[in-house]
This record gives structure tokens, sequence and C-alpha cells, in this order.
């Protein structure tokens, strides 16, 4: 009754190609921004329920927004250019690294050439935007064999990107600045003189990153760009054949899709780890990404925030379960059962809609627009 | 100064650690091949049926059998845990997914692969356990043509001679008899085998059940290596770029892999690894097998990938 878009007559060509082009869209949109902007930081000021501890804030909220920009990213690689990647994780720690050589100070000794490279400590802001654009060359360099190889052997070349980048952080003490642990500390995160330090700004700072980086992806796949990337998806040799130059088409969906998700990866060390080690950024959280992007659906922004928010809080609530229940288990036996509870959902997931809660949510909008008739 | 038969005795080292990454190779190659699955959950089920066998055995053991008739029951017992797992993964996971891109198949064995992780872990435990069904002592050759000789493992000859015998068992399999060419015709074309009238479910089962017993005999050898534990699920990672290089498709093409990714590591990290930091054993498979990709994209042994539209 209420989702109808009966009367809402496009009257120019701008209208017809908005982003959204139903009135009720545009409203819940506005309503879930106003929330996420206005309600949760009051709520969590006045620690009124459910935020009265900061533990939804710190522990779900801040992972799921910086996880699902990085999965926005991963879709623009997996979901519109059809190039599946393995080797998220690596951007990640690519944007991560690189932003903090940027902010603690870069000095590259060049002894064979008698000289060196100083730059000075750069402010947050840029250099974690460098830091995706660091994240942003390499994927062009590891994106290049995808000019030959495609499917499942482009996963495994993608991989190679994966483990080089753990060892290189892993054992090139330069990265670290020398750390004797391995792990290091993020700089102080101050924006433009504004210090970002309790969670509900961390928060707030998150939340406009990605509102930033959707709304330019949206657009960005609306656009001649994404068309190509579609259209070298579904079938290469046909785009190529319609002037579609793939290695432009490819080179640009990995360079904008590292990006993104070297901007992530650069948010998580800075603003959700504080201190960190390669291990954050290993093949585990590939597959997450991965998970994330498939479960939320391929080739939808909006699927890209379902599927975070469903592979960020399964294991939360798997492991809230049974201590709610009073079910005596030890620790060991809830992580395997966590596993292979996590490991069943996925797989029936998968059998039952293999397009992801995109497709769901498009199906259940279908059944809204003809509510209460069944067609 | 490096010497001709340190070099020799890395080389060989290499050689032979590459078989047994051919070993768990060998069980990607037979899903891909009869099904188009890459399947992920080769590494997960070397844990299992290694789990199963250790666990097995060492309870047989302690009822007092004698330890030859207690290897028999214990493998007995795995390859009737594996043949479980292959009808549970046909008859729940891959069966209803049948038709659905390689993508989404591949996803579906990364969620078989939590299941079989988080499962053989519950019901077998989760400690690293020792196996010792092969010699772990070692040979010298050649004391009289090198100082010290060459260092050889009875347990990497050992692997070698098993990897043989299964890639010739396999080639019989796949060659001579009806279900092997039935698994042959279902690669080729799963719609056209279908209407000749092969049962295509059996076959994905049969097909599971032979990557599930070649996981058993590469636990078998990995578990004596190093022990049944978690960390053996990483193996399955490192076997990809050994298919990757032999080429998808090939069962020959696995065990040269193998060959060509265990030598070059050792290799790279005893001579290259000093200079660059060590630990190049940890991504040198991978390197290596991105440069092949650039150079022949179908690897060295697969089937050339030709596209029409």
């Amino acid at each position: 009754m209420l989702y109808r878009e009966a009367g809402q007559f496009k009257t120019t060509y701008a209208e017809d190609m908005a982003i959204f082009p139903i009135r009720q869209d545009r409203i819940a949109l506005g309503i879930l921004l106003g929330i996420a902007f206005v309600g949760v930081p009051l709520l969590a000021t006045f620690h009124i329920w459910p935020f009265n501890s900061e533990y939804l804030l710190w522990a779900i909220l801040l992972p799921f927004l910086i996880l699902a920009l990085a999965a926005i990213g991963v879709n623009i690689l997996v979901g519109y250019c059809g190039q599946i990647s393995l080797g998220s994780g690596a951007f990640m720690a690519i944007g991560a690294y690189s932003a903090y050589k940027l902010g603690t100070g870069v000095h590259i000794p060049l002894a064979w050439f008698g000289f060196a490279i100083s730059i000075p400590p750069l402010p947050v802001l840029p250099s974690i935007l460098l830091g995706g654009l660091m994240a942003a060359i390499a994927g062009i360099l590891f994106g290049i064999p995808s000019l030959r190889i495609k499917g499942l052997y482009l996963a495994v070349a993608t991989l190679a990107a994966q483990f080089f980048f753990d060892w290189v952080f892993l054992r090139v003490p330069w990265f670290t600045n020398y750390a004797p642990s391995g792990s290091v500390n993020a700089p102080r995160l101050d924006f433009f003189g504004l210090a970002v330090n309790t969670p509900i700004e961390r928060y707030l700072l998150c939340l406009i990153f990605i509102t930033v980086f959707a709304v330019l992806a949206k657009n960005l796949v609306r656009g001649n760009l994404g068309r190509q990337w579609m259209a070298i998806r579904d079938m290469d040799i046909a785009a190529e054949l319609i002037g579609i130059r793939p290695l432009y088409a490819k080179l640009t969906a990995f360079a904008v899709s590292s990006f993104i998700i070297g901007v992530a990866g650069a948010l998580w060390a800075f603003v959700y780890l504080g201190s960190w080690e390669p291990l954050a950024f290993s093949i585990d959280r590939s597959l997450q990404l991965l998970f994330m992007v498939i479960i939320g659906g391929l080739g939808s922004i909006m699927g890209s925030f379902v599927g975070a928010a469903f592979i960020l809080i399964l294991p939360i609530m798997l492991n809230l379960i049974p201590t709610q229940l009073g079910v005596p288990l030890s620790t060991e036996t809830i992580t395997h059962l966590e596993f292979i509870i996590f490991g069943s959902l996925i797989c029936y997931l998968l059998i039952k809609e293999p397009h992801g809660f995109a497709r769901l949510i498009s199906i259940g909008k279908e059944k809204l627009r003809l509510w209460p008739f069944p067609y | 100064m490096i010497g001709l038969g340190q070099f020799l005795e890395v080389l060989i080292g290499g050689l032979m650690s590459g078989v047994l990454y051919s070993l768990v190779a060998l069980g990607f190659v037979l899903i891909f091949k009869a099904s188009g699955v890459f399947n992920f959950a080769q590494g997960a089920m070397v844990l299992l049926a290694g789990l199963a066998l250790v666990r097995s055995l060492d309870l047989l053991v302690a009822w007092g059998l004698p330890l030859w008739v207690a290897i028999i029951l214990g493998i007995g017992f795995a390859a009737v845990i594996m043949a479980i797992t292959a009808w549970l993964i046909e008859r729940f996971v891959i069966g209803p997914l049948v038709n659905q891109d390689a993508l989404t198949l591949f996803m579906s064995t990364i969620g078989v692969t939590f299941i079989l992780e988080g499962a053989a872990q519950m019901i077998f435990g989760s400690d690293a356990y020792p196996l010792r069904l092969f010699p772990m002592d070692a040979w010298f050759l050649f004391e009289d043509l090198f100082p010290g000789g060459i260092l050889l493992n009875k347990l990497d000859v050992w692997g070698g001679f098993i990897a043989g015998i299964l890639v010739a068992g396999l080639a019989i399999f796949f060659e001579r008899t009806k279900t092997g060419r039935a698994l042959r015709a279902v690669a080729d074309d799963h719609l056209a085998a279908q209407s000749v009238g092969i049962p295509i479910s059996w076959i994905w089962f049969v097909v599971w059940l032979a990557a599930g017993l070649v996981a058993l005999v590469a636990a078998t050898v990995w578990g004596t290596k190093l022990g049944v534990q978690f960390s053996i699920t990483f193996l399955a990672l490192k076997a990809l770029p050994v298919l990757i290089i032999g080429g998808l498709t090939s069962i020959p093409g696995a065990i040269v892999g193998g060959f060509i990714v265990g030598a070059g590591e050792k290799i790279a990290e005893v001579f290259l690894g000093s200079y660059i930091g060590g630990g190049i054993e940890y991504w040198f498979a991978y390197v290596l097998a991105l440069v092949v990709l650039l150079v022949r994209p179908q690897g060295l042994f697969g089937e050339r990938i030709i596209e029409r539209i």
C-alpha cells in the first residue's frame, strides 16, 4: 500500500536517471541517514539503550562501516568487472602501511645515486588518501595478469599478491619504522585541527568516508566506466568487439577497487585497530571480504552493506547464543561449532539464493509493490 | 662457497617435498576434471582424513591390537569417513548447486572447508598428533664423492614411491575402467553425459571419494612428516600454484608442477633467501605461478583454453 510508485511521473531525463527514482526509497534513505548521522551519536552521547556501553559502537558499528567500505571496493572488481580477487587483504595492508609511512615521514636513502628522498610527515587525511593511491598502483600492477588470464586462474594470481605483501610487511623492517616487535602504532588522528578520539567521533569519521565513497562508487558504476566493466564481466570477447578496450576497463576496475580497499585498510588500521601487525590483513581477511560480496550480492553497492553486516554479526551472534542459553560448552567446542554453523549457513545461502541478499531485497520490493495482492 | 654436493642435496630435498605438494594437488585435479569445481576444501579433507586415521590408530593400539591390524583397520575407518564425507558433500552441497557458475561453486567449497575443519576438530580433537607410519631416518649417499655425502630422507623416498603408485593407479582408473570413461564423459559435457544415461550424482560421489582417498594418502605422508594438526590445511593453498604451473586438468602436470615448485622454492630459499631476508618459501611458489600464467595461461600441461562467442 505504502510502497507504490503510481502517480510519480518523471518529466525530465535527470529525474528518470536518478539513483533512487522512487520517492519511498528516497524517504527511507533519508531516514536511514538521519539515524546514522544524528540518531546514533545522540543515543550514544546520552548512553540510551542499546548504546549504554560502548560495545555496540566500538565492536560492531565501527568495523561494519570500514569493512562495508572494503566490500564496496571488492564488489567493484568482483561483482562489476568479474575479476575474482583473493588478494583484497593485501591491498588493505598496502593502504594501511603506506598511510602509516606517509603519516610518520618517508625517508628513502638512495646510496647508489648519492642522495635521499625525504618526505616530511603528512597530515592524516592526505596520508590515508595517498595510502589508497599506493594500493591503486599496486592493484594496477597485479591486475596486469588479468589481461591474459581469467576466472579461477586469476584468483590464484591474486593469491600471489596476498602472500608476497604479507611477507614484505613482516620481513622488511623499513615499513614498520624498525619496530622491534613488528607491530606499529597509528599516528594521532587529527583532521584539520579536530582530534578524533572517542568512539563516537571515530564512528562519524568512518560514516562520512563511507557515505562519500558509496555515492562515488554508485555513480561510477552507473556511468560509462561502470558499463564498460559490466560488459567485460558479461562477456569479454563480445565487449572487445563492440569497441571496449579490455586493458583500460580491467585496469581501471583494479585501480578504483584497490583505491577504495586501500582507504578502507588505512581506516581499519588507524581508526579501528590503532596498533596492528601484518596478521590483521591475512588471507582470512580476503576470504571474509569475498564472502561479504557474494552473500550480499555481486554487482550491488547496497549488497555490500548487507553482506558486511551479515558476515560480521553472524559470528558474534553464534558466540552469544550459547552463553545466553547457559549451555555449558568449552570455548574450544564453541569455536568449532561456530566454524560448522558458519560454513553450513554459507552453503545454505549459496544454494537457496546464489545471487545474494541484494536479490532477496529486490524480490521483497516487487512483492511490496503488489501487496496485498499476490500478483 | 656452496659446493655441488650441497646444491644436489637441496635439489633432491626440494624435489621430494614437491612430491608431497603434488599429492594434495592431485585431489584438486581429480575434482576439477570431473566437475569443474575448484575444490578449496582439499586441505580440510587432508586434515579430516589424517585426524580420523591417527585417532582411530591410537585407540586401536590402546586396545592391545597388533600394530599391522591396527593400521589396516585405521586406514579402513578413515576411508569410510571419507566416503561418508564425499556422499554428504555431493548430496547436500554440490548436487543442489549443479549448473551454477564457477565462482558460486568455489565459494561453496570454502563453506565446506569451514564445516570440515570444525567437524573434524570437534569429533577427533584439535591437538597435534604424531603419526608414525614410515621410517623417519635418513640415508647419506655418495659419501666418497662429496664431504658429508648427500642427505636423503627415507620418508621423502616413500612419498615419491606412493605418489608414483597413485598416479599409475589413477591413470589406469581413468583410461581403462568403465567408471573412468564415464568420469571423462561427465568432465567433457554434463548434459551430454546425462543424456546417454550416465548417473551424474553417482559419478560425482565417486570423484569426491577418489579425492578423499587421495587426501587420506597425502595425510599419511604429511602426518608422518609434520604430525597431524590444523596447520596441515594451509598445504592446500600451496597446492594451488602447483596446479597452475602444471595445468588445472592434467594429472602428470600436478606431479611435474610439484617438482618445479618444491625444487624451485628450496633452491631460491637457500641461494637467494640470504640476500633478501629469508622466508621467501612463503611466497615464491605463488610468484612463480604468476610468471608461468603470464607466459602460458593454461599451465605447462593444461588443455588450451579456446573461447568462442
